[in-house]
């Protein structure tokens, strides 16, 4: 889940709503599609902006722990396709820009909040790669994660959102067994792969199960995106399903979930298992991640050494712009 | 035991070529073993492709805007893709068990035979972009003329890569003109790029026996004669980005032969790491 803790706006009984509130909700609760130009309360498109901008963010960011790795992948092929996989995550990003500036904010706000630190990205990205493992459990459990929760937002209700998370959970399946293919292979080779694939998981285990966002009973925003149809999910349901779907794969693998009190549960059917330390989390959140600091100075060194090559852009157009009307002029 | 000294020894593939010529019949590429100038050629084209796709890639998540991430991905992937092609083909035709792989991940600096060019620092997002339009317009040209290549693998490879670097050329020969022709700092900054990298253009046109031997086979053109071309597209590209070329720099020789720059060694202590730290390992 790219979006974690997005604050909600609203939460009215039907009481309280206005009539042309009440007709919203109504069209939400038939299941029809929310177009950009058709009547939103305000509270429904400031929410969708947040989740939208931080899920956009977290996918430009989320370029860096894997880029991190390109220049050094092992084989041609794996260079190929983690090149490809990033290119992909950038193009998220697009698609997700694009669907907020729908809803009347443009990209450079939300990046200027970006870095500015006034909306946030997926903690799960402040956590380095540290060895090529690294790679195939980003993959597998990021990857992972994230689709937990964008299929079902395939269906949420705003169609640029919507239309966006089906493009987008193609490519993530794809991504998921890319990750999933590099860590069979780790565990098939040498010992050495197979510890790194092991301490891969080991890292990544509790930050992919926080990716959900804290417990339901924390999570005081989830009301309204529910009927608003923003969020289709609770965090814990996520998270559980999650869990119950990876824990075989790992088994699969022959890695050890790091988790000595995972354990089946006949009557829920679904694993028992540990919470992740929440207070890692809110530190992360806050700012105090192992690659905090570094995510997002990457990105806003990016964005203040690219600005001489933005403002060319920007000039030569206009030049060409003042040419073309001269030209007319002349012609006139 | 080495073999006897070139002067003494006919050039075989080069009297193939001749003969060929002669005949009058469609050309048929000579059996593979025993052409260590063709695998020579072919490590040159598959080398520029790694290095060069390395030097983009290292851009991932850090260029000035987020459509030039994609774009730079996307030619970085097109690269190395280009450079499995060349690079499986020298290996078959060394016909030594090695694989392209090998090649990228197993040679030493020594024995690399990239341009000079392509293996320079990024530098700014300027150096980067013209580096990569003084390349592509030189790519472009080889592309096209080995799609004439006798022998059908090279002519095959170069039809596909043609496509991707066509597109290469047009983004970066698009973008030179608009920053050159921008503001006051992208102007500087494009033609401090140019005056840089100009001293590293001549090697893309330099004759040698490997060269020869290729022509001679008419598997590749001589590289100097796709320098009218070259000029006439970068003179086009420059004067409408208001740029100027610098006259009669000093040209850096050197790559095509394994002579490198300092940067070479640290490009391939990152990109080996793994294949040297773990020998043997499966990936």
């Amino acid at each position: 889940m790219y979006a974690q803790l997005v604050k909600s706006e609203g939460s009215k009984s039907r009481d309280e709503m206005t009539p042309e509130e009440i007709a919203f909700q109504d069209r939400i609760d038939r299941n029809e599609k929310i177009e950009p130009k058709e009547w939103m309360p305000e509270g429904y498109r400031k929410t969708l902006i947040r989740q939208i901008g931080q899920h956009a963010h977290s996918e430009i960011v989320g370029q860096l722990p894997e880029g991190n790795w390109i220049t050094r992948a092992p084989t041609l092929e794996r260079k190929a396709i983690l090149l490809a996989k990033v290119q992909d995550e950038a193009g998220h990003g697009l698609y997700l820009y694009c669907a907020a500036e729908t809803l009347g904010v443009s990209r450079d706000e939300l990046l200027e909040k970006l870095h500015s630190g006034n909306m946030k990205y997926s903690s799960i990205f402040n956590y380095p790669t540290l060895t090529w493992a690294d790679m195939g459990a980003v993959g597998w459990l990021v990857d992972g994660a994230a689709i937990m929760n964008q299929v079902p937002l395939q269906r949420t209700s705003y169609g640029p959102y919507s239309r966006a998370m089906i493009r987008i959970c193609k490519e993530e399946s794809f991504h998921q067994r890319q990750g999933y293919d590099i860590m069979m292979k780790m565990c098939a080779g040498t010992p050495e792969q197979k510890a790194m694939a092991q301490d891969a998981l080991n890292r990544f285990w509790y930050p992919a199960l926080m990716m959900f966002g804290p417990s339901d009973k924390d999570s005081v925003h989830s009301a309204q995106s529910m009927a608003w149809k923003i969020k289709m999910n609770t965090n814990d349901e996520l998270r559980q399903k999650f869990v119950d779907q990876t824990v075989p794969q790992a088994e699969y693998l022959g890695l050890t979930v790091p988790d000595p009190d995972l354990k089946w549960n006949e009557d829920k059917g679904g694993y028992d298992f540990s919470e992740p330390d929440w207070s890692e989390f809110f530190a992360v959140i806050a700012g105090n991640g192992p690659c905090n600091a570094e995510r997002l100075g990457a990105r806003v060194k990016a964005w203040e050494d690219g600005a001489w090559f933005r403002e060319g852009l920007m000039a030569h157009a206009a030049k060409a712009e003042d040419r073309a009307r001269a030209a007319r002029h002349a012609a006139e | 035991m080495p073999s006897l000294p070139d002067m003494t020894t006919p050039n075989l593939t080069a009297l193939a070529g001749q003969a060929l010529a002669d005949s009058g019949h469609v050309a048929v590429p000579a059996p593979d073993a025993g052409q260590p100038e063709f695998v020579e050629f072919l490590q040159r084209m598959g080398d520029n492709c790694l290095i060069l796709g390395h030097r983009v890639s290292e851009w991932c998540g850090h260029a000035p805007a987020l459509e030039e991430d994609i774009a730079l991905a996307n030619q970085a992937l097109d690269l190395i893709g280009q450079c499995q092609l060349w690079l499986g083909l020298a290996a078959d035709i060394e016909g030594k068990g090695r694989d392209a792989d090998a090649l990228a991940y197993l040679r030493d600096a020594g024995a690399f035979r990239n341009l000079l060019l392509v293996e320079l620092p990024n530098g700014d997002f300027g150096v980067t972009l013209m580096r990569q339009f003084l390349f592509d317009a030189f790519h472009i040209e080889m592309l096209r003329a080995l799609k004439a290549s006798s022998d059908p693998r090279v002519a095959e490879i170069a039809a596909k890569a043609e496509k991707e670097v066509a597109y290469h050329l047009e983004r970066s020969a698009d973008l030179v003109i608009r920053l050159g022709d921008g503001t006051d700092e992208s102007r500087a900054r494009m033609q401090a790029a140019l005056t840089k990298l100009w001293s590293y253009t001549g090697e893309m046109f330099l004759d040698d026996a490997v060269d020869q031997a290729m022509s001679d086979a008419r598997i590749a053109p001589l590289p100097s004669s796709l320098q009218a071309a070259w000029e006439k597209t970068v003179a086009a590209v420059l004067d409408e980005a208001t740029l100027a070329a610098p006259t009669g720099a000093w040209q850096h020789k050197g790559g095509k032969k394994g002579i490198h720059t300092e940067h070479l060694g640290y490009i391939l202590a990152e990109m080996q790491f793994l294949q040297r730290a773990y020998p043997g390992a499966k990936w």
